[in-house]
């Protein structure tokens, strides 16, 4: 190996890293907010990704419409409930969020020429349809057991990863595809050949974190989940709901798994399943933070990515049995240096 | 049911699994007023709190601002002008001081009001500590002052009926003293005050009425000073000191 092909590793190392790292982000805040092990992050991923492409190909997307029907679902479930408690204040809240907001969508899906819109507008219409979908799965898979233990919540997760991963299939059918790179700019850097969407992709994750970084620090609502994830008893006493907080936060892992899907689409070719396993580095990357830190996560992200790359030109059959192996020094080193901590209840 | 109280607690009943903590209890906090309900460990006090703020799944009725309440959500209570100071505080440890009392408005602001700024000037007022340490983070502070937080939090939100659970639990005698000096003071600013206490004989000094429970049932009640003179409650609680003025 010499110094060019190891900079080109790292270069796709950091890349893929990079993207880990949001899923790790997203996965540590889930489980700090909820307990939920988020395995179907890596859905978001690939719905994503699998939008944009339809939404560019000037076709509707088939994730509208399950959009459209957890909406439904969602809403008559909620004004079923706010009505036998006698809370119809809530009501315009729900119709807005699961009918206005789903149907608003299929209308531009349906008024607007896709095919031709700028790419801007074409990603935004892609995580309009995606992202709604992650408040929509708590409230129906997650809300109605948020208090189970971690064990029946990953369980759950497990479940609604299969689930999506077949309405993928049926959405999408079973070829990969890919999206136009974002510029197609590249300079050289030294004697490493630097490609644009490598810029886009380590600028855009670095963007999402310091916006997720300021919505934490300086949001009520990025304190409401903070303050949900120390004490869940001290928050709901505050008026911050369970469920306020769950739907928060599986909100912006939607948003955060679509857009890191949106990001890979043109470097690699996404599959309906492709997610997956893209979201299992992101949670060796959150398991090596502990699912608590967000910098630790991060950086182990960051390290899976460049172990995936590297190992990827030495013995590129083992790439993913090398990634996954690196869960058992850090899970011993972590059980060995952290006391352990029994689940309160 | 409106005869002009704040609260108004009818046949509460709690089980753990099969064991009843606590037994069709009843209870008034009329406004303004500051009610204590004194018992000794394990008499179903903190249950009772929990249940009334919708904490625990209850059996009964709880009506607030003359309204029985159907909907028994935490949130929804705390929308309609509850506050709970738990026992155990849960303060928001890694977080400031500022954000700990910030997020006491969480309710108000999620509902559109914007005034938490003035609100916390007038924490401040009350525990002119606090603003000292507001860039401290919560977890750092003494038993005392975390005490102090936890009812400014709670005091953030404007609550019409604030109550305290064992706010004295823990604490040196001479923060205690200063806590029921609050206490009292907290009764100038118009809020109701629900108080549970082990310590009968502070609580009984501040309050104008009050409950005595034991094993999960209210077995007396009356104005605090006629508790106090209560040979029962001077024998259980007060101990040989009797009565102090």
């Amino acid at each position: 190996m010499d110094l060019q092909i190891a900079l080109l590793l790292g270069q796709d190392g950091v890349v893929n890293g990079a993207i880990y790292a949001l899923l790790a982000l997203a996965l540590v805040l889930v489980f700090a907010v909820t307990r939920v092990i988020f395995i179907p992050q890596g859905e978001f991923v690939a719905y994503g990704a699998l939008t944009l492409v339809s939404v560019q190909a000037g076709k509707v997307p088939g994730t509208l419409w399950l959009l459209l029907g957890a909406g439904l679902v969602v809403a008559a479930i909620d004004i079923a409930l706010a009505l036998r408690v006698g809370n119809r204040r809530r009501l315009p809240a729900i119709v807005g969020w699961n009918l206005v907001l789903p149907g608003a969508v299929a209308g531009a899906l349906y008024g607007l020429d896709l095919a031709q819109l700028p790419m801007a507008l074409q990603v935004v219409l892609a995580l309009a349809v995606v992202v709604p979908l992650g408040p929509m799965v708590y409230r129906l898979a997650y809300q109605p057991l948020a208090e189970a233990s971690v064990l029946v919540l990953l369980i759950i997760s497990v479940a609604v990863h299969f689930a999506l991963v077949g309405l993928g299939l049926f959405f999408f059918g079973a070829e990969g595809s890919r999206t136009p790179a974002f510029s197609d700019a590249s300079f050289q850097l030294g004697t490493l050949n630097v490609n644009g969407q490598t810029l886009w992709v380590l600028g855009a994750s670095f963007a999402l974190i310091v916006a997720l970084y300021a919505f934490f620090g300086r949001t009520l609502y990025g304190k409401a989940l903070r303050a949900t994830a120390i004490n869940r008893v001290g928050a709901r006493l505050m008026g911050i709901s369970t469920t306020l907080a769950g739907k928060l936060s599986f909100a912006l892992a939607a948003l955060i798994g679509a857009f890191s899907g949106i990001l890979i689409a043109p470097i690699t070719t996404v599959y309906y399943d492709t997610g997956f396993l893209v979201g299992l580095k992101g949670f060796v990357g959150a398991i090596i933070g502990g699912l608590v830190s967000y910098p630790l996560a991060a950086a182990g992200a960051l390290l899976v990515g460049l172990l995936e790359s590297f190992s990827s030109f030495w013995a590129s059959a083992f790439k993913e049995v090398i990634v996954f192996t690196l869960i058992i020094p850090v899970l011993l080193w972590r059980s060995l240096t952290s006391h352990h901590v029994e689940e309160e209840e | 049911m409106n005869n002009g109280n704040i609260l108004e607690v009818r046949d509460l009943c709690v089980s753990y699994g099969k064991v009843e903590a606590l037994h069709h209890a009843h209870l008034q906090v009329a406004p303004g007023r500051i009610v204590t309900v004194i018992g000794p460990n394990g008499a179903g006090k903190t249950t009772m709190l929990s249940a009334i703020m919708g904490l625990l799944p209850a059996k009964g009725e709880v009506a607030f601002m003359g309204e029985v309440q159907r909907n028994m959500e935490v949130e929804h209570l705390v929308a309609q002008g509850m506050g709970l100071v738990p026992e155990k505080r849960e303060l928001f440890g890694e977080m400031s001081v500022e954000d700990n009392l910030l997020l006491g408005a969480f309710q108000r602001y999620r509902a559109g009001e914007r005034d938490h700024d003035r609100t916390m000037a007038e924490v401040f007022k009350l525990f002119p500590r606090l603003k000292e340490r507001r860039a401290q983070a919560a977890g750092t502070l003494s038993g005392g002052e975390r005490q102090m937080l936890a009812v400014g939090r709670a005091l953030m939100a404007r609550p019409r009926l604030l109550m305290l659970d064992e706010p004295s639990l823990g604490l040196a005698p001479l923060i205690v003293r200063e806590i029921f000096h609050i206490i009292a003071d907290l009764k100038k600013t118009g809020v109701a005050i629900l108080l549970v206490e082990q310590n009968a004989r502070a609580a009984l000094q501040v309050a104008d009425y009050g409950y005595v429970l034991e094993t999960g049932t209210i077995v007396l009640e009356g104005p605090s000073r006629e508790l106090a003179d209560n040979p029962r409650v001077v024998e259980s609680y007060l101990g040989l000191g009797g009565k102090r003025d």
